[in-house]
């Protein structure tokens, strides 16, 4: 590639970021109001999106080869059991991580 | 005077509210960005990439696939419409926060600039502290956002591989971020319809499509479940 094909690239990557993250606040302009069934999905969404999110970070989990996801779960396990003790949100993802490192690095 | 500086302390109070909030993702960051950089560097790009490209894209998962298309042939089209794919999450957000982001004045632009996952989730989930702005609370959660993942992205491009310490498995400070704020959103609700529809939609997707394609499937079933089970959803409450 050419530096010139190099920033088209680049540049294209940015531009349909930025489509998706603004078309939503083209569409529905904030001078109007925003119809009932949008506002009811802007409402609802979040919790599916958050549930979306965490299956994306464990996508390459492999549960029937290497580890078998054991780190993952117990890790996750951990936060979850940290998080409804205290409630405190750097403890619960510390506590979780520091547990996951060590399990993949001197477990696993 | 006494309007203006109390105007400052608002600022001020935002800033220090915000902050917190995004320690989790400055090591998240910072470590996935160097990751990035590094990649970038054993490519053969100078750092100069990985700090535009963390500038203007700004989308984890995008910035790594585009280190490919760089190194592929060049391919506009396709590389439009992959990036469409791999960002159509954000349309979501978007809807999320039409009203959160209501009346913040120039700041909004930037805010929707810089809304990755990990911003999306912090101003979506969490409250905004009494006696501080609500604009300047999003703008400050963003902006250093931002900062982290340029200043690991550039770090990792001009360092390379000095880095000694076994770092394996770090990345997994996102995973237990999205879950604590899984957890914090599920004990917010009384029932809980969406966030069990999104885990559903998304492992059932994720074991139909495969791991690379799962996302726009998964976007489609959860707008149609929304959409069928409106009338519940809504009866149950709880939507704040």
């Amino acid at each position: 590639m050419t530096l010139t094909q190099e920033i088209i690239t680049i540049a294209l990557c940015a531009l349909a970021t930025m489509c998706t993250r603004f078309l939503p606040f083209l569409i529905f302009r904030s001078d109007k109001p925003t119809p009932k069934y949008i506002r009811y999905l802007g409402k609802a969404l979040p919790a599916a999106i958050f549930g979306m999110l965490v299956v994306y970070c464990l996508k390459n989990v492999n549960v029937l080869s290497g580890s078998h996801g054991f780190p993952e779960g117990l890790a996750i396990l951990l936060v979850v059991m940290l998080h409804l003790w205290k409630r405190n949100m750097l403890l619960s993802i510390g506590g979780g991580t520091v547990c996951y490192m060590l399990l993949v690095q001197l477990v696993f | 005077m006494s309007g203006r500086e109390s105007k400052r302390g608002v600022v001020k109070r935002s800033f220090l509210a915000a902050f917190p909030k995004t320690i989790p993702i400055m090591m998240g960051f910072l470590f996935l960005g160097m990751s990035y950089g590094i990649y970038m560097k054993v490519s053969g790009f100078s750092f100069v990439y990985p700090l535009c490209m963390s500038m203007v894209i700004f989308g984890g998962s995008l910035e790594f696939v585009a280190v490919t298309m760089l190194l592929g042939s060049f391919a506009p089209m396709q590389t439009f419409l992959m990036a469409l794919m791999i960002q159509a999450r954000h349309l979501f957000y978007g809807i999320a926060l039409l009203e959160k982001y209501k009346g913040t004045g120039w700041k909004k632009p930037y805010l929707i600039f810089g809304m990755c996952d990990e911003s999306f989730s912090i101003n979506c989930a969490t409250e905004v502290p009494e006696g501080t702005d609500k604009g300047w609370s999003y703008f400050f959660v963003t902006v250093l956002n931002q900062s982290y993942w340029v200043i690991g992205a550039t770090a990792g491009g001009i360092l390379g591989s000095f880095i000694t310490f076994n770092t394996e498995g770090l990345d997994f400070v996102m995973t237990a971020m999205f879950v604590v704020i899984f957890i914090e959103q599920w004990l917010k609700e009384k029932k809980h319809y969406t966030a069990l529809i999104g885990v559903a939609a998304s492992a059932g997707c994720l074991l139909l499509f495969g791991a690379d394609s799962f996302l726009i499937p998964t976007m489609v079933c959860i707008l149609c479940f929304l959409t069928v089970f409106r009338k519940p959803v809504e009866k149950a409450g709880g939507l704040s």
